[in-house]
Formats: structure tokens, sequence, C-alpha cells
């Protein structure tokens, strides 16, 4: 296209069609004073403070919505341009409280900053004035209304990037404002309390509460880091005064360009809560009894040598941490490896995505996530199944519902009516555990109408025929009975997901945690390559990991069977790379699984684990079994920043630090390795992980020592290829996305763009089985779980925010109204649940977002936990734990009157 | 109530929503109907009840923040209920002048409301424009399509009281 030359202030550019005069202007660093305009969003031309002169006509023109044109001459700050700019600032400041030297914005406010560039002195003080009540009723963040000046950067912020839209502008005139429908609390709306709005917010009219009375901006320190929820990976920054975090403000990392969810920004209150704990704890006659690191660390040392010499190293088991740094997870399987001489090693992935890392290893030669986040939006149509993206990955959620907003179609494939089944083009509301029937129906349509992508088959895959006979008979009106999903939908969602130019599938822990896991995994993977969309941008199969290191954990080996890097521990010569960079023999004995573990722990034959970070008495199928397993130990010791349920069963309770109390890097599930940054000083006397781990393992006699996580990469990328060129001067500002074999390569966010890392895409035939355990007589229901927004995980820090604590104190079992109404039960009663394993009571929550017969429990609450129900059968590859399907019933305990 | 998750049922009656599904098949389900349809549900329900928009809202997929926003903005659109006799008393310039205030007085004294209300038995909504264009008999009001002019607040009371009567007549 051609260019155009326009001048601003005399100085000649070029500019691209299509441009404005506020973009070319900002290109070339002029600056021009804008309230209303976000880089992100639409063009409103609301403030007119950014109007320019053009061409020396007689009307002023907002720079931000006036395109440019050849020839065009443009002054942006003329003496008359200053004075009308002036002049409205003083219109603004006309309807504007008088209280700069009290408010929080101070500093950091645009009106102010440009009423001193603009030389307004004196706010005006003639004129009727908006009176206001303060918003005061949630605890994230006020809304002073009195401070607004209906920029509408906040309503189309929750608008068009977050798709929340729970605030608009209300009435008319002097009375506009900006609300929610009738001016309800925002809690009362849609709003899902991300601060988005806050962020963008140019005045005082929306001040986050945690930092009120804390200090002026400029006192603050911004330490920006990686973010410790989940698996999306948003930088935040960090503010700091007097070694306390005071704010959070969203960070500009490649995942979330300034933008975040509500645990990311409000939801690190957890850090200073008054449980954390801060001496090592060591268990004397049943009670916790405070000690020095000295007597702890030798204490610990002395029991693991002695148990190991009693009944040899494979009595011996680490579980390793999703929560913690690569430097930790690299130096806890080392630990287990080279110290304990075991490779029974293993974290939290084996219940979330082992299934995808076997699936994917199988199926392409490489378990990650094939895409990187950005590109949703270069997709034409998107598969989401089994993730309830806007609640487990909000931030990618907001990119999926961007997508479906600007056209690119939208396949929702899941039990529950998730909010993107609202906004979705396709619905297949499948039941629980029956993936492969519906994947194998879609496979079968597009194969049956040549929908396939013949070339791509040819040269890049293998083992099609084979494929092709067995879905031979997964007809739509098969998968139909099965599936329970009309015949036409899987038609039309087949048609949609083959014909898109660039179709991607995103998919989460609904596939994954399933006996029939890695089947699932690999009829996704069929679909993938039967269509071709694997290798280019925009399409791809997309594993979401739950954990902030869940990605980076698996990366640096803390799994049974691999050493860092996926490099089989039964290599002898990958076994001898490594026990030569160590010094030591290494065990060539593939370890076991955590699923495989606790049951060992119950037969006797695990006498002692190392749990470094992980809650499995809340986050395992079946807790009363592993409640017996952990008590039947001679020795448990737990590493963690809370006394969690899984701690309170230790003998010795090391306490670690949060993320922002040390330095190290995560690797976010695009594969992309982020710097995760020290902001605050570890509370009283606890340690960073890594700190621990290594004087452990001095003491017991084998010698770690690094100066600082940065040694600790620069070993892992010597030993591991695909972090090979990783280190912290390259990711200072902004993360690689691995394989980074060298230090001069850029990263990879597209896998198998030439070939697939295993050469040829193997396509697997499978066949539906469907869950283990079916609804029968007796426990008529099947019940599915997963999570909230507001909480994570096992909520040990979720529950200790206060504010995510307010929106959801409780669990809850989502009910069908008719179902509900066939057991007597109304929202708000408390009922029982009950499956084979066991049962609690929990409050109903009736809503069509379940259907009739499935019933959906949020697995974050220790008190109602979901997982004394779930079926510990496993995925007989992955042995990843059947956590969305089993059977249960459920019955009214009281109602909602005699209970509150 | 823990859950934040429900779509709750809203108290929507079932002949409100037949009405309404009456009004949304005549149009097509985007955006752009949002003005007409709420503008025939104003007219079939005589005001714009809030479970009415939250339907409106959701069956043309437009967020129901915006649709409040947009009730909201119009003058023509009410959101509490009406009376079924609308009166309007004048106060523009002309009206002012001649004692309009006292008018509206007497009319709030009377039904025991203040403008812009309606009264709790629904007879009587009592409103404020600027100008019915009758500045000759200024002060001037409307009850529904009839105007009365030259009005002091004892006319006032004598003028609510043949209106009641005249409705018990009826």
């Amino acid at each position: 296209m051609k260019s155009i030359s326009l001048k601003i202030n005399g100085q000649e550019l070029r500019a691209r069609p299509g441009m404005t005069i506020l973009d070319v202007a900002r290109e070339a660093g002029i600056e021009i004073p804008t309230l209303c305009f976000h880089e992100e969003l639409s063009r409103v031309g609301a403030c007119r403070l950014c109007v320019v002169e053009v061409g020396g006509g007689s009307k002023l023109l907002p720079a931000c919505t006036t395109p440019v044109a050849e020839g065009m001459e443009v002054l942006t700050h003329s003496e008359r341009i200053n004075a009308r700019r002036k002049a409205l600032l003083e219109l603004y400041l006309s309807d504007h409280p008088a209280d700069c030297l009290a408010c929080e914005k101070c500093g950091d406010c645009r009106l102010q900053d440009y009423a001193y560039a603009y030389g307004v002195r004196t706010i005006p003080s003639e004129g009727e004035r908006s009176q206001r009540q303060l918003d005061d009723s949630n605890p994230f963040f006020i809304r002073d209304m009195e401070k607004c000046i209906l920029c509408g950067q906040c309503v189309r912020m929750c608008g068009e990037i977050v798709g929340a839209h729970a605030i608009d502008f209300t009435h008319r005139g002097f009375q506009a404002q900006v609300a929610a429908a009738y001016e309800m609390p925002l809690q009362e709306s849609s709003c899902v309390f991300c601060g988005n709005c806050v962020a963008v917010c140019p005045t005082g009219a929306l001040i986050p509460k945690g930092r009120m009375g804390q200090g002026r901006t400029w006192e603050f320190k911004t330490v920006t880091t990686t973010c410790t929820y989940c698996g999306v990976g948003c930088l935040l920054d960090l503010q700091v005064k007097d070694d306390q975090l005071v704010d959070v403000s969203p960070g500009d990392g490649p995942a979330n360009r300034g933008k975040l969810c509500v645990k990311g920004r409000f939801g690190l209150d957890f850090i200073h809560h008054p449980e954390r704990l801060t001496k090592p704890l060591i268990k004397k006659d049943g009670r916790f009894v405070e000690s020095t690191w000295d007597e702890a660390l030798d204490f610990v040392a002395r029991r693991l040598l002695e148990i190991k010499g009693a009944h040899g190293s494979d009595a011996l088991g680490v579980f390793a941490s999703a929560k913690c740094t690569n430097e930790e997870n690299y130096l806890l399987q080392k630990f287990a490896r080279a110290v304990l001489g075991t490779n029974n090693v293993d974290h939290c992935a084996r219940l979330c995505h082992a299934s995808t890392v076997v699936g994917l290893a199988t199926a392409f030669g490489s378990g990650a996530m094939t895409n990187s986040i950005p590109e949703v939006k270069l997709a034409d149509t998107i598969l989401v199944t089994g993730s309830n993206t806007t609640e487990a990955h909000p931030v990618i959620g907001y990119l999926i519902k961007q997508a479906a907003a600007q056209g690119t179609k939208l396949i929702v494939a899941d039990p529950r009516r998730i909010e993107l089944a609202e906004v979705a083009d396709v619905h297949l509301q499948l039941l629980p555990g029956t993936n492969v029937a519906l994947f194998n129906g879609l496979a079968h349509v597009i194969i049956e109408e040549g929908l396939v992508d013949e070339e791509f088959i040819a040269s890049r895959t293998e083992g099609f025929d084979a494929l092709k006979k067995a879905l031979a008979k997964y007809t739509p009106e098969y998968v139909q009975k099965v599936t329970s999903v009309p015949a036409d939908l899987i038609r039309k969602a087949a048609r949609l997901y083959a014909r898109a130019e660039r179709g991607a599938i995103y998919y989460s822990m609904g596939i994954t945690q399933h006996s029939q896991g890695t089947d699932n995994v690999l009829a996704i993977a069929n679909l993938a390559m039967l269509t071709g969309n694997v290798g280019r941008p925009g399409t791809g199969v997309n594993p979401l990991r739950g954990q902030n290191n869940v990605q980076g954990a698996c990366d640096m080996g803390a799994l049974p069977n691999v050493l860092p890097g996926y490099q089989a521990v039964a290599n002898p010569e990958l076994r001898a790379k490594f026990a030569q960079a160590w010094g030591v023999d290494l065990p060539e004995k593939p370890g076991m699984t955590i699923t495989e573990m606790i049951p060992a722990a119950l037969s006797g034959n695990i006498k002692a684990l190392y749990i470094c970070a992980e809650n499995p008495m809340v986050s395992d199928p079946d807790i009363n079994h592993v409640r017996k397993a952990l008590e039947n130990l001679e020795f448990l010791v737990v590493q963690d920043i809370f006394l969690t349920e899984t701690a309170q069963l230790a003998d010795v309770v090391l306490p670690g630090t949060t993320f922002a109390e040390k330095d190290g890097t995560f690797t976010n599930t695009e594969r992309r390795v982020q710097r995760v940054r020290q902001a605050v000083s570890p509370r009283g006397d606890s340690r960073p992980d890594w700190q621990i781990i290594c004087e452990l393992a001095r003491r017991m006699g084998y010698e770690m020592a690094y100066q600082d996580p940065s040694a600790i990469m620069d070993e892992i990328s010597s030993l591991t290829p695909s972090y090979g060129g990783i280190d912290y001067g390259r990711i200072e500002e902004e993360g690689l996305c691995w394989p980074c074999p060298t230090k001069t390569h850029p990263g990879t966010p597209v896998l198998h763009a030439e070939r697939f890392t295993r050469g040829l895409g193997k396509f697997t035939p499978v066949e539906a089985i469907g869950p283990a355990e079916l609804p029968d007589d007796e426990y008529p229901l099947i019940l599915t779980t997963g999570r909230n927004l507001y909480h994570f995980h096992t909520g040990s820090m979720t529950r200790r925010s206060e504010g995510l604590d307010w929106r959801l104190p409780e669990g809850y079992v989502e009910i069908n109204p008719g179902t509900a109404r066939d057991m007597g039960i109304k929202h708000g009663d408390m009922v029982k649940v009950a499956s084979r394993r066991g049962e609690i009571e929990i409050r109903a929550c009736v809503t069509p977002m379940v259907p009739e017969g499935i019933i959906f429990i949020p697995f974050h609450f220790a008190e109602s936990a979901a997982n004394v129900l779930t079926n510990p059968v496993l995925d007989p590859v992955a042995k990843i734990p059947e956590f969305k399907a089993c059977a249960a019933r459920i019955e009214k305990v009281a109602s909602l009157e005699e209970v509150s | 109530m823990s859950c934040t998750v429900c779509l709750c049922d809203t108290e929507l009656s079932q002949e409100d929503k037949s009405i309404l599904d009456e009004i949304l098949a005549q149009h097509s389900l985007q955006e752009s109907s949002l003005i007409p349809v709420l503008q025939e549900t104003q007219g079939r329900l005589g005001y714009l009840p809030r479970p009415a928009m939250e339907y409106v809202a959701k069956a043309l997929k437009v967020p129901f923040a915006r649709v409040y926003g947009v009730a909201s903005f119009y003058a023509q659109f009410h959101l509490q209920p009406r009376g079924k006799h609308i009166i309007r008393v004048c106060q523009g310039t002309a009206c002012h002048v001649r004692g309009a205030k006292e008018v509206l007085k007497a009319f709030e004294d009377e039904l025991g409301i203040t403008a812009g209300n309606t009264t709790d038995d629904l007879e009587y909504t009592l409103e404020v424009v600027a100008c019915i264009g009758a500045c000759g008999l200024a002060p001037t009001i409307m009850i529904d399509d009839e105007t009365y002019g030259r009005l002091t607040p004892r006319d006032v009371r004598k003028l609510l009281r043949q209106t009641k009567r005249a409705a018990q007549a009826q």
C-alpha cells in the first residue's frame, strides 16, 4: 500500500493508510495529550484534549479519530490549541473535587499532569458540582465518581478487552455517570473484579483499596515479576514500600500486555498474611514446636539418611512443586536423584497434564502448547474443550472472547454451559468422559465430507489409513447416542473447524483428568493433523497448563522417568552426561509417580516423603485414602509457606518463601521462560526454597552451592538442550519460548513448523471407553470437578486473601434446577454429596450451568473437599486420576433458612 | 449466597414473558433492535420493569449495563411504574413567573409524592415539563391529554377532586 506523507510541526513524516494523526505522532515520539485514548481500545474522541490544527483550518480536529491525508500539515501545540486545552481542563476541573493534596492518585494523575503542563493554576469553583456517594462496597477498589471525567476508558476496557460488560454510561447530561445497570453494586453485576478499569483510569476515580494511605506513588519501588497463580504467565509490577507489598499493577508482558485478573491484581495479600510460616517446626509428642534452621535441617538430614540406610533409596520420594521456580525444581529433582539416589520424584503435573505430556509426545514428539498466547487472535476458528478458560486462565479467556467478538468462530465442547459457551457459535454439551467419542465423531465427519488436508497428511504424518478404518463406526448418529450431543451440531462443528484457514484447539483438564486422558489428547492431536492445523501461526494444539510453573517443573525433570529437558532416565548416555556433571552415579530405574507413591506409602514401600509446596491433602483424589497413606509414613517433611492440610501431618515443616521474596524463573503455558524477581525480603526466618534444598543436600554430604538462582540457570542450560540459549541476561527484558538451543537463538513461539519434533506426526486410533464409574441406582448422578475464578488450586493462598475470600468464602455444588426440584433442594440449602469414597456437606447452587443429572464442585475448599469424593482410578499410561467424572448422590441436610 | 456463577431466575411473570416474546418475534435479535423493542415493551407494559430489560438484554445479546444505559439516557423511557393518569406541570419561563412553583408544590402536597414519581395506588404520575406551548394560559398543566391553565394552588386541589370523582364514576 502507498504511504502517505504529511508534516507534523514542520517535521516530514510518512504514514500508512488508515493511521490517525495521533498514531503518526505517537510513532514519531510527538506528545499529544489524551484522556480517553488507549491504544487497544476503540477511538471515541470524547475528551477533546488531543485537538490539533490541520492546514490552518478554522476547526480544531481530534488527533485520535482524524485519519491522515496526503500533504496534511498538522500543528500540535500552537497558542490557539494550548488555550483550548487549558479551557477544556478548566471545564473538567470545574466539576472535580479540589483535593489533589490528599488524593491517592496525586503524582500519577493525567488530569493533574496536564493541568501542570497547560498552566491551570487554580481550580474554578463556580457552578454546580456533582454530588456522588463514594462507592466503598467491594474490598478491591473504591469508586469515587466525583473524580470521574467520563472518558469511558473503563467502560471500553470492561466491554472490549475483558468482555465482562459490567459497566456503561447511565443517565444523561449532568447526571451521566459510569455505573452498572441500576447503579447496583459491582458484585451484583457481571463484574469480575479484574481491576483493568482501575489500571486505565486517568484520574483518582478508581483506586485500589490496598494502597490507600500507604504513601505516594513516587515513594514506591516497582519490581517487575511473573504472577504466581496460573499458567498464563502475566507480568506484574509489584509496588513496594518499606519492604511491604502495597499495590500491584499489570506489567507489559507478552502474555498479558497490561491486563490482569482478580487474583493477580488483588489476590497477593497472602504474602503478608499473619499465618505465614516464619520458623521451622518439628513435631514433638504430636505438637509442632518452633526450632532453629540448624536443628531442623540436621534432623531432616539424619532421618532421611537413616531411612535410606535401612530401606534403600527407593523407600524415599520427593514431591516437587509447580508453584516453585525452575531453579528450585531443578534442584529438587537433583536432590532426589543425586542425594537421595532415587527417581521417585514427581509433582502435581501428574494431576493436571500428565496425559498431555504423554499424548502429545506420542503424536508430535513434544508435550507442550504448540503455539503462543497472542496467537489466539490469529485463529479463524477456535475449539475450546475441557477448559473453563475465563475462570481458570482469565487473561487467555479475554483473548478468546475478543476473538469471538471480532468474528472468529468459536466451538465450545464442555458438559457445562460455561461463560464461553454463551458467546460460542456451537456448544457441544457432551456427557462427562465421552470426549473420545465426540472427537472421533468430528474426525469421522471431516473424513466423510472430504474436508481433510490431504497434502499435510501425505507429507507430514503417518498412520492415516489405520485411523480412517478405526473411525468408520463413529457416525454422528452413533456419537449422539454416546455423548448426547445432537448429530447435526457435530456436523456443524466439524465443518467450522475443518474449513478454517487457521483452526486452533485450546484444552485443559476437562480433557486430561480422565482414566482415558491420554486417549483424549491423542484424539485431539488426530483432529489437528487431519486438517493440517499444526505448525502455523494461529493454529495448533494448545493445552493450557494450570499452575504458574507446571510447564517449567516438567521441563526441569521433576518427573520420575525423565531428567531435565525430557531426557530419558533409562537412556544410559543421557544418564552418564548428568552423572558426570553432578559427580555421582544416578539411579537408572524410572521412579514412581505421585499417584503411585501415595498407595506405596500406605503399603509401606515408601517410608519417607519430602513434599515441597504441594498440598495432596486437598488436591489428590480420594483424600481419606491420602490421609491414611501419609499417616503411615515413617517420616514426612513439608516445605511450604503456610501450615497446609498436608503440612499438618508432617514431622518437620520448613518455611519457604513466596514468589515475591525470591529470584528465579517460571515457564508459562506457552513455554516462555520469564523472570521472577525478589520484591520484599523473606518474612521472618523463612528462606527461599532453593537455599533450603542446597543446605539440606550439604548436610547429607552432597555439596550443592550456588551464588544465586542465575548460576543455577546456567547449570540448567548447560545440561538441557531446549534451555541451552537461556540465561538471565537474555530474558531480562522479555522471556524466551523454548526450544532455545543457543545463545543467539530467538526462541520458538510456534512448534512443529517445518517438521514435527518426532519427524512425522503420528495418528493414533483411539476407541471410546468412557468413565470408569457410571451412575447407577445407588449413585445416580455424575460428579465433575473444576475451578472458580476467585480461587486457586487448594486455596492455601487465595483463601488467605481478604478480597478473594470475601467474594467466595465457601464451596458449593452446582445442580440443575430440574435435578434440584426432583430432590427437593433449593438454592442455598446445605446438602450432603456422597460417592463410594466418602461424603461432604456443601451448599447447593441451583443453576442451569450444569445439565440435569450432572453436578459440579470446585475443588478449592478443604472443608467441603471435592476430592473426598473423586475416583482415584488412573489413566493406564499417564497415571493421571479421573477427577472429571465419578458417580455420586446428593441429599438435603438443611434449608437455607436453617443454616443462615 | 456463596456461588457467583448462577444465572438467577428473573421475576418476570409468565404473562410479561409472553408479551416480550411476541415483541421480540417482530424484530431481528440484534443490538440495532434495542430501542424499538424497548419502546414496544414500554407501550405494552406501561414502563420498563427490570426483569423485562434483563430478558431483552439476553435475547438481543446486548449487555444489561448497556440496555440500562440506553433506557436511562432517553427521557421517553420510564424505569418506574407509571400512574393511570399523567400530570405534567409546566415549568417554562412564562409559567415560572406566574407561579408554577406553587402549583407544583400543591400537586406534590395533594398527591403525597415529589415530581417524577408515582402514587402508591398507581393512579397518578407527576412530572415537570419545560413548556407545553400554552404560555398564554400560564401557569399551565396537563392531565393526560387535557390542558388546564391560569391555575392557583386552590384550583389544583379542586381539579384533583374532580378528576378523582370522574374516575370513580366510571
